[in-house]
């Protein structure tokens, strides 16, 4: 006998099973319109493949999946696509989506190559193909979620599974579409059974199944007679059939939170998609129908049947002696964690377990909230060890940080706590209201830590290119004084105008005007120095924000800081060493400044002009040699060209001999100067 | 007709905050019982006349809040704190002591603080220090028991309570205090000496503390409350009583069968110690608070100025309780124990 495991809390509500099976699996028919949800699963929506008014077979492909996780949609039978639109789905939020409407011809016929892929013998197939073919067929698991089955299967290379369970749990009340899928079907079971652990190879493979199920155990033990396959039975406790508790149940061992299950070794799927796994690779066809139970006191014959995909919830509870007079609520999944459907054309999709048509007497409108008395009969009932009482009382006050310090986001919503609650309170309303409020601050903080990282980055870029820009230009200024050194002091006789004019600035500059060149450096020092340390004071708060909430970027944050800490020591110490630098040159400067300039105005005209002239000069250097004699020679001729009008001139006005002379001398020099640089340029040209 | 569009869980189990406090008002049963038995009918008399007083409160403070009175009203929590208020007070008391101490506990304690759920300290037992404190001589007036002294009947209790002028009172100190004032005498000497001592600790109150733990065991059994917070109390009562026994001396502070049979201990440990409202909430935060209460209760009975401790223990470990809280969240599903930092 296997050791079983208990887990903490949960609760025993009443069963009311018994209702639906006292009769067996029945085909609900073909409904005359079938609406064919393409969300059925969790992930990406597929996208339709065929057109309105286009004939469809039983059987085939109408939306193919779109990215990984997502699987192909089915037509449930055969008929005339006559929508593609927004049509209500059985969804929490009661909203509406896009489905592939068709009305069907009564044929039922099937695509006629189906089960053309039908391989008895699967064991041949490897795995890839396999897995490909499960996701074909459009196997999504059916207990609740819908997750794609290929995608659960497609354990990582490396990771050894040792448990593979099956999960006939069933706990919650009113469901029985396992129980009479294991009565009835227990082989096609089995054969999925061995297809799964073809595919991941686990040490055991395990069928949990609850005592209240002895019909569907006995059937299942008779079924894995000659195999390695172990039925197990556990005690009836809600809520037994969480895939986290079933887990704990069979093997003791807790799944991480925020892991999966195969980060512990296991596998889990559930009863009927290990059936609809076996028609998908033994009969080669599709998921086109599942049982529902279809119960509660306001239909008169509560049953389970095979449902098309698709087929309208009023098609199908008509087919169970509905009375809508005595319903209040129509609930998809069962009366502890179904949700309500907002009408009766809702379809049934591939994770529609049950339909619970309860009268008022039989699940009664709940009465207003009283006030919470702490008697912790909700943490004695969780399942995941939480203390509900607190969490509300977080929650009420929306105090997130300490709901996340609670471990809100391990709820599993089951509704053991509100199932309890003496108060009325709907605990599990506040929850999701709170992890909604959450994710959606996450993600707005995500949004804004973005944009910031972005604009700092901007402004970073932006300071660099500044500080090239100056670096250039200092480098420039640098060579060029260097250069103007040098010829100073080669050319002992040839003093170069510029430089000396350079130097005569200079000294200038460094007698009389030091103090406002320093005191602009010293502003710009403390102004990084001030800068920094606000920058800092942001990156601690967000860092302390971060911890708090337990993000995960914390590590790139504390590396910021760490980085912003360091620049501002660096622009700290530059600051001091600059203060001590200049502490005696700035008594000079303020005894200086008291001195009246006379020439206040001279070294920034001459400052100018060095500009000007340094600057033509650079413009020159930058020239190819040719060009250079050439604009040498059209300024030559323009100086020519002025000097002769102003010999001209004076001779007109009879001006002194003396000037005149001078003149005229000029005028010989340049058209001496023309003629050797039109040498010079012919040289450069026949060169 | 139109569906209905609510949130799961659609079930709810049978249990009610109204059934919950009714089944602690239908416990005290047996302890009244045997209260009136032994001390007369002061008890039954605190209690109807508590109880009137307390709903005239409930029902002014509701109103004065906004809330519908009729629905608040129907929880019985404010005849709880009546009926748990007026066993703790002595019988006899005066009208005017039991309407003040169940104002204090109605309006001072539950309301001020925002009513049911929402009160940090227990209300009958802030209406008893309440008392405590103000009215000394009042408060420690306890009747003698049936067999030790005559035990008046139901006409001068209601004299008593209501034409107090007119009645004169016949009180005698309980164990508790005897024991506390003794030192000259070994327990033995003591136990022959002193009326109203019976076989393991005073004649009637051994009895009164068996029928509320009966009415405790039942509650336990009824699923109103978890076994750890009362039984933590009791043992860490009874390991400190056994602890300082000290085989009987005349400095002995009392055997541990005598603690746990004497005064408000049995009552206590079920009614008060278990108030959902005020006591830590795990499971582990009700083992520390229950056993801490019952440290606190051993140290103030015996070194204490006050010949019952119950009151000041609960009252001190109501602060306590959200610390405690802090620091015993459970360890949730798929976390490593230790991994929440506090």
């Amino acid at each position: 006998m296997r050791k079983i495991f208990d887990f903490h809390g949960g609760i025993h509500p009443p069963e009311n099973k018994h209702q639906s099976v006292q009769r067996p699996i029945a085909f609900a028919g073909v409904p005359p319109e079938l609406t064919i949800p393409l969300s059925q699963h969790i992930g990406a929506p597929a996208v339709p493949v065929v057109e309105v008014g286009q004939r469809v077979f039983k059987g085939q492909v109408i939306a193919q999946p779109k990215g990984l996780v997502s699987v192909p949609v089915h037509a449930s039978s055969s008929g005339t696509v006559t929508a593609i639109e927004d049509r209500l789905v059985p969804h929490i939020s009661g909203h509406s989506a896009p489905c592939i409407v068709i009305a069907t011809d009564g044929k039922d016929e099937w695509l006629p190559d189906i089960g053309d892929s039908a391989t008895p013998d699967f064991e041949h197939i490897d795995k890839p193909e396999l897995l490909e073919r499960i996701r074909a067929a459009g196997i999504a698991g059916m207990g609740g979620a819908g997750f794609p089955s290929a995608v659960k299967l497609a354990v990582k290379p490396g990771v050894q599974i040792e448990t593979l369970i099956l999960n006939g749990t069933e706990c919650e009340p009113y469901i029985t579409a396992d129980d009479v899928l294991m009565r009835e079907r227990a082989a096609q079971i089995i054969g999925g059974a061995r297809i799964l652990r073809h595919i991941i190879n686990p040490q055991e493979t395990l069928l949990g199944i609850e005592d209240n199920k002895p019909e569907a155990l006995a059937a299942m033990r008779a079924a894995v007679a000659d195999t390695d396959l172990q039925v197990v039975e556990f005690p009836t406790k809600y809520p037994s059939g969480g895939e986290k508790q079933l887990i704990e149940i069979l093997t003791g061992k807790q799944v991480p939170s925020g892991g999966l299950p195969s980060d512990v070794g296991i596998v889990c799927q559930n009863m009927g998609s290990a059936a609809a796994i076996y028609d998908a690779i033994v009969l080669g066809r599709p998921l086109i129908s599942r049982i529902t139970t279809v119960t509660g006191d306001a239909v008169r014959e509560p049953r389970n049947f095979e449902v098309l995909i698709g087929t309208p919830m009023r098609y199908l509870l008509q087919q169970a002696g509905y009375e809508a007079g005595k319903n209040n609520r129509l609930i998809m999944g069962g009366p502890m964690m179904g949700f309500t459907v907002p009408d009766h054309a809702v379809p049934v999709v591939k994770t529609t377990n049950c339909l619970l048509a309860p009268t008022e007497a039989e699940l009664p409108t709940p009465p207003p909230a009283q006030a919470c008395i702490r008697c912790g009969l909700c943490a004695q009932a969780c399942p995941a060890s939480l203390l509900p009482q607190q969490m509300f009382w977080f929650a009420q006050g929306k105090e997130f940080d300490k709901l996340e310090e609670h471990n809100l986001f391990d709820c599993i919503e089951c509704g053991a706590c509100s199932y309890v609650c003496p108060s009325n309170i709907p605990l599990v309303q506040y929850y999701r209201a709170s992890k909604a409020e959450i994710l959606k601050l996450r993600r707005d903080h995500e949004k804004s830590e973005h944009s910031r990282l972005r604009f700092e980055a901007r402004q970073e870029r932006l300071e660099r290119a500044e500080r090239e820009k100056e670096e250039k230009r200092a480098a420039r200024k640098q060579a060029a004084e260097a250069k103007a050194r040098e010829a100073s002091s080669a050319g002992s006789g040839e003093q170069d105008p510029i430089a000396a004019a350079i130097e005569r600035a200079k000294a200038k500059k460094a007698a009389q005007s030091a103090g406002e060149d320093s005191s602009s450096e010293l502003e710009k020092l403390e102004k990084a120095v001030v800068s920094t340390r606000k920058r800092l004071d942001t990156a601690l708060a967000k860092l302390r924000e971060a911890k708090d909430q337990g993000a995960d970027h914390i590590d790139a944050l504390q590396a910021g800081v760490d980085k912003t800490q360091a620049k501002l020591r660096a622009a700290e110490e530059a600051l001091n060493a600059y203060q001590l630098a200049n502490a005696s040159t700035n008594g000079q400067n303020d005894a200086g400044a008291e001195q009246p300039t006379s020439d206040d105005s001279a070294p920034s005209a001459a400052q100018a002009a060095i500009e000007r002239a340094l600057a033509a000069r650079e413009a020159e250097a930058a020239l190819p040699p040719q060009e250079r004699a050439r604009a040498n020679l059209e300024k030559l001729q323009q100086r020519l060209a002025s000097s002769r009008a102003k010999l001209a001139q004076s001779r007109d006005a009879g001006e002194a001999e003396k000037v005149i002379e001078a003149l005229e001398s000029s005028v010989e020099r340049l058209t001496e100067k023309i003629a050797a640089a039109k040498q010079q340029l012919q040289d450069l040209e026949s060169a | 007709m139109a569906l209905m569009r609510i949130t799961s869980p659609h079930a709810h189990g049978p249990m009610s905050t109204q059934r919950v406090m009714q089944n602690v008002l239908l416990a005290t049963v047996p302890g009244i019982v045997v209260l009136t038995h032994f001390f007369g009918f002061g008890t039954l008399v605190n209690i109807l006349w508590g109880s009137v007083v307390a709903l005239a409160c409930e029902a002014l403070a509701l109103k004065l809040r906004g809330r519908d009175v009729g629905f608040y009203l129907k929880d019985c929590s404010a005849l709880v704190t009546a009926f748990l208020l007026c066993i703790a007070l002595p019988p006899y008391a005066p009208w005017w002591l039991i309407a003040v101490g169940i104002a204090s506990s109605i309006l001072l304690a539950k309301h001020f603080y925002g009513g049911l759920g929402y009160n940090p300290f227990n209300p009958a037992m802030v209406g008893y220090v309440v008392l405590l404190i103000s009215f000394p001589l009042q408060m420690t007036q306890w009747a003698p028991p049936r067999g030790v002294g005559e035990v008046p009947g139901l006409l001068e209790a209601l004299q008593a309570c209501f034409m107090p002028a007119s009645y004169d009172a016949v009180t005698m100190a309980t164990p508790l205090d005897v024991l506390r004032q003794n030192n000259s005498l070994l327990l033995e000497d003591l136990w022959k000496e002193t009326a109203q001592f019976g076989r393991w600790a005073g004649i009637g109150w051994e009895w009164v503390n068996i029928a509320f733990l009966a009415g405790g065991a039942w509650l336990l059994y009824q699923r109103i409350f978890t076994w750890h917070a009362p039984v933590a109390m009791l043992a860490s009562l009874a390991l400190l009583a056994a602890l300082f026994y000290d085989g009987g001396s005349s400095a002995s502070g009392g055997s541990p069968l005598f603690h746990l049979l004497s005064g408000a201990t049995m009552f206590g440990a079920f009614f008060i110690v278990t108030d959902p409202v005020t006591s830590a909430v795990s499971l582990r935060g009700r083992l520390i608070y229950g056993a801490l209460i019952g440290v606190l209760i051993y140290t103030i009975r015996v070194r204490g100025n006050y010949p019952d401790a119950v009151a000041f223990a609960v009252l001190i470990m109501n602060f306590a309780a959200p610390f405690i809280d802090h620091y015993t969240q459970p360890r949730t599903y798929g976390h490593k124990r230790g991994e929440h930092k506090p």
